[in-house]
């Protein structure tokens, strides 16, 4: 069985940060904790805390709203690399393997987990970096097909339902006036014409009221 | 092997065409009707919870609403020089699996086809000659005509219940409807829906320009109806969540919340789920074949033979395909010599954003429906005129509201910002996140003789099956109307005032990027004969007169509208030749 891992941040750093736990809880971290151990499905805490540089970088924290970090999308990460996604469950994972053109699809035997794995060992150090070096790295790696990973789970993680880990506290939603699954627009869609119409954004389980079970807890 | 109990009739596949032929047989007659669906059963009831875009939208609930590509896929390749690789993730096809099938999460898009599609090669060559056709094409006329297709489609209106607005009612042409549109009997069964603010700014700016906006006709109820079977649905309530999800209203016409009602009803039909069907067997003599039924896996994973004495097979283009291939039915197409006609005319949906846009103003892009918007047909061929244009045929511009959700949508940045990630980008794509929209264009494709289907050599499915194989590419007709749709879409975009337009990046090679084009047709087309069809004009196989065919696989090309209400008006026709014909007396109908 695998060692349990934790990302461990201090409270400080991450004031009312929402986590979940690997039961599926979510608790919330408030300034006061000094040091939170959040549990880690798939990477281990140096890989964790690499993912979390990357993608902050990715999608940085600014004047316009708050970044990866805030939005827990290292969490969301971590959650789906461990779950049939990152396994490959349902890739068609045959062979041969041959080196198509690009235009035809991702062509790789490995598995998301499986890249992340090894990827990020070439990145060993990257989260003391200072930024703009970091930012450099990331340039070098631009191109592959890990970066494309990355950057395609950095916004998802901002944009996913928060019962998948990311987009804590709505903040993703609420940065770019998504209200989530909203039972009806009757009324509003044919009005509010060049205006900005922005319902208060509210969850899945939060609408409906029954909890969802989510791919990345399937069995 | 197994032999099971005969029925009457056994439809392979429970989606949309499959299920609809269950109902009409099982109604109309106390025929046994068993339904052969791989997928499991969906309950309507539930879809709410699935209004998750990750697990939706974006992980599709592979193996459970759409088809599990870890045990079968397609390979792909552009040209008989590639060597073909597999789709190993679902992005470019997105195959429905379940009862309703596809049928559950498409996205509800209902026009007629121009009355000239059905004819598309006399008509063509009637107004430009033959000289002018592509080099290589394959085009054919389906053996149908509109006249003949228009009370079906009708009924298939009336079935669905379709909301929209007509533009022609026996030859009177009406203001605000497609005026270009086919003669129609009557009214749409329930008004157009709402038209959103980007719609609305396409309208009066194409208004302005000269050109006729109407409002796109939609399988999504603008207000509650109920059909001739008594199944009431309720009217949208512009959630956005239809492509890729089950309606949670049942708004959406989607065959859990419209056909399943019915069956339900009849003793006669039954449905069995998790069963996946490997061959059609036959009996081949020198004068006729006759199909016997099919063998499947069970849910237990037991091979069995299912006898029947009529087989209908409704599992969409591509299995359509390889089941005749697998089975050995029909003469494989030949792309070297050009005999035999399985697996040939293979096309797909041809649509692009002609010009992507950023509008000044929000645009609540959240709110909509899937099809909702407004289109104008004064560039589909019949209405524009070709003669000194570098293309044949033509298309419609279109803008829709279909109700945006943030993964896939986030991250389209203008030329003018550098980068994809990072600080700048992210600044810019979260401030423009709501102002984006597409002019889109839906075009004809022609057949070519180099697209078609066949059995791959290399690839296998999990039972140790060929894969089947699509070899694809964009001709040279598509490259010169896309740079004409371009233009035009250009030109719309500025009369809406659009802030920052992209245009098409031209046509390049036909690639596996996801852009869905699930809409397959071809490769048991339909036609006037058997030397140039798989099947005749009332789907039924030429040579296997037991033996009918629904779904995309019919369709000869693929004309601007999307197929599916003409795959459902084909089916109901069928249902009458069967019912009315066939069942008095056994044998070939054309």
């Amino acid at each position: 069985m695998r060692r349990r891992h934790f990302l461990t941040v201090s409270g400080g750093a991450v004031g009312g940060l929402l986590v979940y736990s690997l039961d599926g809880k979510a608790f919330r971290v408030s300034a006061e904790d000094k040091t939170v151990h959040i549990p880690l499905r798939f990477f281990d805490e140096k890989e964790a805390r690499i993912v979390a540089a990357a993608t902050e970088r990715i999608f940085p924290n600014d004047e316009t709203g708050p970044g990866a970090k805030e939005a827990g999308v290292v969490i969301y990460i971590d959650r789906q690399l461990a779950g049939p996604y990152g396994r490959d469950r349902y890739r068609y994972t045959q062979g041969p393997f041959e080196i198509a053109a690009s235009d035809l699809g991702y062509q790789g035997k490995e598995s998301p987990g499986e890249v992340y794995r090894e990827e990020l060992k070439k990145l060993k150090g990257f989260d003391s970096l200072p930024a703009s070096e970091q930012d450099e790295r990331l340039k070098q790696i631009e191109s592959t097909h890990f970066f494309s990973l990355l950057r395609r789970h950095t916004i998802e993680g901002m944009f996913c339902d928060p019962m998948h880990g990311g987009n804590i506290d709505l903040i993703g939603w609420q940065m770019v006036g998504f209200p989530g699954p909203r039972m009806s627009n009757r009324d509003d869609v044919g009005a509010h014409f060049g205006e900005a119409f922005r319902p208060r954004p509210a969850g899945l389980q939060q609408i409906i009221g029954i909890k969802v079970v989510s791919s990345e807890d399937e069995k | 092997m197994k032999t099971l109990p005969a029925v009457d009739v056994v439809i392979v596949g429970g989606g949309w065409t499959g299920l609809l032929m269950a109902k009409e047989l099982g109604s109309r007659t106390p025929l046994s009707v068993v339904v052969l669906e791989r997928g499991p059963v969906h309950d309507p009831g539930e879809y709410s919870k699935e209004m998750d875009e990750l697990d939706g939208a974006v992980r599709k609930r592979s193996g459970i609403k759409v088809q599990d590509c870890s045990k079968e896929t397609a390979t792909l390749r552009r040209s008989e020089s590639e060597r073909a690789v597999p789709l190993r993730e679902l992005g470019l096809l997105i195959p429905g699996t379940g009862v309703g099938g596809a049928g559950e999460h498409w996205g509800a898009t209902s026009y007629r086809m121009m009355p000239e599609s059905f004819e598309v090669l006399s008509k063509t060559v009637e107004r430009y000659g033959a000289k002018r056709l592509p080099e290589g094409h394959s085009i054919q006329d389906w053996g149908v005509t509109y006249d003949e297709m228009e009370p079906f489609y009708t009924r298939a209106e009336a079935l669905l219940g379709i909301s929209g607005k007509a533009g022609n009612i026996r030859g009177k042409l009406i203001e605000g409807g497609n005026i270009f549109e086919g003669w129609r009997s009557e009214e749409y069964p329930t008004p157009p829906t709402t038209t959103p603010y980007f719609s609305s700014l396409f309208r009066e700016a194409t208004k302005s320009l000269g050109y006729h906006p109407f409002p796109a006709p939609v399988a999504t109820l603008s207000e509650a109806y109920t059909n001739a079977d008594g199944v009431s649905r309720p009217g949208c309530t512009y959630c956005g969540y239809c492509n890729m999800y089950g309606c949670m209203i049942g708004a959406k016409a989607q065959p859990t919340s419209l056909l399943l009602p019915v069956i339900k009803r009849r003793k006669n039909i039954s449905i069995r789920t998790g069963v996946w069907v490997r061959r059609i067997l036959h009996e081949t003599s020198p004068v006729k074949q006759r199909v016997q039924g099919v063998t499947y896996f069970d849910a237990s994973g037991a091979e069995v033979f299912q006898p029947a004495e009529i087989v209908v097979l409704a599992t969409w283009t591509l299995n359509n395909t390889r089941l005749l291939l697998l089975s050995g039915m029909g003469e494989p197409y030949n792309v070297k010599t050009g005999k035999g006609n399985v697996g040939r005319n293979l096309s797909v949906d041809f649509k692009f954003a002609a010009a992507r846009v950023w509008m000044e103003k929000p645009l609540n892009r959240f709110m909509g429906s899937a099809p909702t918007g407004i289109s104008i047909g004064d560039f589909e061929a019949g209405v524009l005129d070709n003669s000194n244009l570098a293309f044949l045929r033509g298309g419609m511009l279109r803008a829709l509201n279909s109700g945006y959700q943030p993964i896939a949508t986030f991250g389209p940045v203008p030329p003018s910002v550098k980068g994809t990630w990072g600080a700048e980008w992210k600044k810019a794509a979260v401030s423009l996140y709501d102002h984006m929209e597409d002019v889109r264009f839906d075009g004809e494709l022609f057949a070519y003789k180099c697209n078609f289907m066949d059995l791959d050599p290399t690839y296998k499915d999990v039972h140790g099956d060929p894969l089947i194989r699509m070899t694809m590419d964009w001709g040279e007709n598509e490259r010169k109307m896309a740079e004409f749709a371009t233009a035009k879409g250009v030109e719309v975009a500025r009369a809406m005032g659009a802030k920052e337009i992209i245009p098409f990046r031209g046509l390049g090679h036909f690639d596996a990027n996801p852009y869905v084009v699930t809409q397959l047709r071809g490769g048991t087309i339909m036609g006037k004969t058997p030397d140039v069809s798989v099947v005749n004009r009332y789907l039924q196989h030429w040579h296997a007169s037991n033996l009918f065919v629904l779904g995309g696989s019919v369709i000869p090309y693929a004309p601007s509208a999307r197929p599916t209400l003409t795959l459902l008006t084909l089916t109901i026709r069928t249902a009458d030749a069967l019912v009315d014909r066939y069942l008095k007396d056994p044998g070939p109908l054309a």
